[in-house]
């Protein structure tokens, strides 16, 4: 057993911490507070091929596996949530299904402009009356000789307006449920896609989330991924994935917290209450940590991660939201001012408990596969 | 015992509960989102008399009692707190008077109060000086028949709008807390500035004011209690109002609540309710347990402010801890329910939990309500 990083993936987060230190921190209170996409961190990622980490090298990516990609979001997220979700969504939902469904042809053709960051991958399943059932989707992916005709409106959309192409999926089948469903790689461009409303929300007010329309959307066959009625299982195993990043993301946040939390407790007079808290918040940070990097072992080492992955990320992202309530308390008054970190920690890591996923689908996950037969 | 509220106060909260459901909860959310004091539904309820709630009818008021003020606080945080915190400070900024001030500064100072003419606050907090109350540095010295104040206070809800503010200073810098004397400062005579005001997580619609003093002058006359009385006055004031903030995180917790259980029995997913579901019913069961036993805390504190009660302190920090704590778990949960749409703008809960964190802070954060319940359990 060996539960350190190895040197490599230690040089790997050194780096990322650099980036994000140098260009992601010192616009994070900003981003926030203007709800603005964070054009220059982004930019600063792509420069420094974070956004095609899990990309083979063949097709123009760092080619690194699970754990780095999780030890990049934890690092970015720690300087700034809104930043860590867009590279988060784009790496992995956004454009993992095409490396692992994806043909030949349909690699060669997106996966190096995904990977050099000439576009970002966003993930489009989540509909007005389909959240936690994602199966109950009603978008409608008609076939008309070699194409496909698109129709629906897609919710809660990550990356919404900024994304050069969306992983959309459809009803195509008869079947009523997942057997129906199809994946499709949407071009932003197509014509008869259209951005609805874009939400305010309580955090991450600089990643944009939104509603995605698809008005008779033409889309050639040769962009539907992987077979006719396989969607939901690109969608499961997209998801699956993806989840061990939201748990980098939770435990940047959480890792944030926990250090503004000491530096503030250094400035004050001890008190064995703070003290205790802290310790508290400490010690749930490692234990989710080691979770979610457990996680990422896993499926970089091609054995089954699903339920590990669910529950790395209901646990990581319940600590983050424990330990960023903690820390705002600690901070007190001053803490719940705008702009001070405390304040949008707390806003930022609610969210980690609802998407990808509620951490009640997590559970649902978990305890199914615990009470399977085998 | 006798868990019912009277005949009187029923008929209060019936007429606070339409009022707020007519007047107060259509606006809540531009409330927050524009961060703008609501002069209106200040104005609607000095007009509706509910800030004579907490002034015995002597001094204009209508009732006087902790219970009721609670009462009120619990419905209109329902709907709004930033709209609770007009009654919860006019009863913050009157208590110091009420609890400690002479018979004629009473009849003098409570009327325009009670009648909604004036807004009360309360400035303890300084920037060096939060949950340490005696380290404050405003000072205040005696020339003649006047005071004149100098200093800073930080985090002073209403204290940009009040035209009533009591003011803790120092009047014998070398006696620590016991140099702490308590003054009312009436805008027109002693003015004051508000030159900051701050943004925030929740209570976006409630000015939290930085207030500067420099050379205020104020008669003897508005001087609470004898010299060196402050701190003990302070204190006593906090007794009576951390019950109102127990009611306001309990209305808060109530508000989300309710909206969140009706939403669940609408919403369908996998082609039921989602209130169908055990993990669901199990979220409800315990934020309902945890309602009931925060209501039950929150009013018999209010009872131990009225009996006047010796455990008053200790009950009204566990209701302040208990309720506040409560609010944010159960705020946290309401978001969690409503999924996605839970955390957009469009819909209340987030706002709610935005707002929940704030009583977990103020009024002597979490940390000082267990210091103070300890310290009483091991006198």
């Amino acid at each position: 057993m060996d539960l350190d990083l190895s040197p490599e993936h230690q040089a790997f987060r050194a780096s990322v911490r650099e980036i994000a230190e140098a260009v992601v921190l010192p616009n994070a209170e900003e981003v926030d507070r203007e709800h603005r996409f964070p054009e220059e961190s982004v930019r600063a990622a792509a420069e420094a091929g974070l956004l095609g980490i899990l990309i083979p090298q063949e097709y123009g990516g760092a080619g690194l596996d699970a754990l780095a990609f999780t030890v990049c979001i934890e690092e970015l997220a720690r300087a700034c949530a809104s930043t860590s979700v867009i590279v988060d969504v784009h790496t992995s939902v956004g454009s993992e299904p095409i490396l692992l469904f994806g043909t030949e042809e349909q690699k060669r053709k997106w996966l190096p402009r995904l990977a050099a960051g000439e576009m970002l991958g966003a993930f489009a399943l989540t509909e007005p009356s389909s959240g936690s059932d994602a199966a109950s989707l009603k978008a409608t992916a008609r076939r008309t000789g070699g194409d496909y005709v698109l129709n629906g409106t897609k919710v809660f959309i990550t990356n919404i307006g900024h994304a050069g192409l969306y992983i959309v999926f459809a009803r195509t089948g008869p079947d009523e449920r997942a057997a129906g469903v199809s994946a499709f790689i949407v071009p932003a461009e197509a014509q008869g896609v259209r951005v609805g409303q874009v939400f305010r929300k309580m955090g991450l007010n600089g990643s944009p989330t939104g509603e995605l329309v698809l008005e008779d959307v033409v889309v050639p066959a040769e962009n539907r991924l992987a077979a006719d009625g396989q969607g939901f299982t690109v969608a499961m195993r997209a998801l699956d994935s993806g989840r061990i990043g939201i748990s980098g993301q939770a435990m940047g946040i959480a890792q944030a917290a926990l250090e503004q939390s000491r530096d503030v407790l250094m400035e004050r007079p001890r008190q064995q209450g703070d003290d205790f808290t802290l310790a508290d918040m400490a010690t749930r940070v490692e234990s989710a940590r080691l979770l979610a990097y457990e996680a990422a072992w896993l499926c970089s080492n091609k054995r089954p991660f699903t339920r590990k992955a669910s529950m790395a990320k209901l646990h990581c992202t319940d600590t983050a939201m424990a330990v960023a309530l903690d820390a705002l308390q600690l901070a007190g008054e001053e803490g719940a001012i705008s702009g001070s970190p405390f304040e949008r920690h707390v806003r930022d890591a609610k969210a980690l408990q609802i998407y990808e996923g509620s951490n009640q689908v997590q559970r649902v996950v978990i305890s199914r596969d615990l009470l399977k037969s085998r | 015992m006798d868990f019912e509220f009277s005949e009187e106060q029923l008929a209060i909260r019936d007429t606070i509960r339409e009022l707020v459901q007519d007047k107060v909860a259509p606006r809540a959310a531009e409330i927050d989102e524009k961060a703008e004091y609501p002069k209106d539904i200040e104005q609607l309820f000095a007009a509706n008399g509910i800030l004579g709630i907490p002034f015995p009818e002597q001094y204009g008021g209508i009732s006087g009692s902790s219970v009721t003020i609670c009462m009120g606080i619990e419905e209109i945080a329902k709907a709004c707190a930033t709209s609770s915190l007009i009654l919860a400070v006019q009863a913050l900024g009157s208590y110091p008077i009420l609890v400690a001030g002479s018979e004629e500064q009473k009849k003098r100072l409570c009327p325009p109060l009670a009648s909604g003419e004036k807004v009360a606050a309360y400035a303890l907090s300084e920037t060096g000086s939060g949950s340490d109350a005696a380290a404050m540095k405003t000072r205040a010295k005696r020339y003649g028949d006047e005071y004149i104040l100098n200093g800073t206070k930080q985090f002073i809800t209403h204290g940009s709008i009040a035209g009533t503010l009591v003011v803790f200073a120092q009047t014998d810098p070398d006696a620590d807390h016991r140099g702490i004397s308590a003054f009312v400062l009436e805008r027109e005579k002693s003015p004051w500035g508000a030159p900051k005001l701050e943004h925030k997580l929740g209570i976006r619609g409630s000015p939290t004011a930085q207030l500067v003093f420099e050379d205020v002058h104020v008669p003897v006359a508005n001087r609470l209690g004898d010299e060196g009385a402050g701190f003990k006055i302070a204190l006593a004031v906090l007794d009576r109002s951390r019950p109102g903030i127990g009611a306001q995180a309990l209305g808060i917790a109530e508000g989300a609540f309710d909206y969140a259980l009706n939403y669940a029995k609408e919403r369908s997913q996998f082609g039921q309710a989602i209130a169908n579901f055990q993990g669901i019913q199990f979220m409800f069961a315990d934020m309902a347990t945890q309602i009931e036993a925060s209501r039950n805390l929150v009013y018999r504190a209010a009872t131990k402010v009225d009996t006047k009660a010796p455990d008053l302190t200790k009950i009204a920090a566990m209701a302040k801890l208990f309720a506040s704590d409560m609010a944010m778990r159960v705020t946290t949960d309401c978001v969690q329910v409503l999924g996605g749409y839970g955390y957009i703008s469009e819909y209340p809960v987030e706002r709610m939990m935005r707002d929940a964190k704030i009583t977990q802070i103020y009024e002597g954060t979490n940390q000082i309500q267990r210091v103070v319940i300890a310290r009483s359990l091991l006198r």
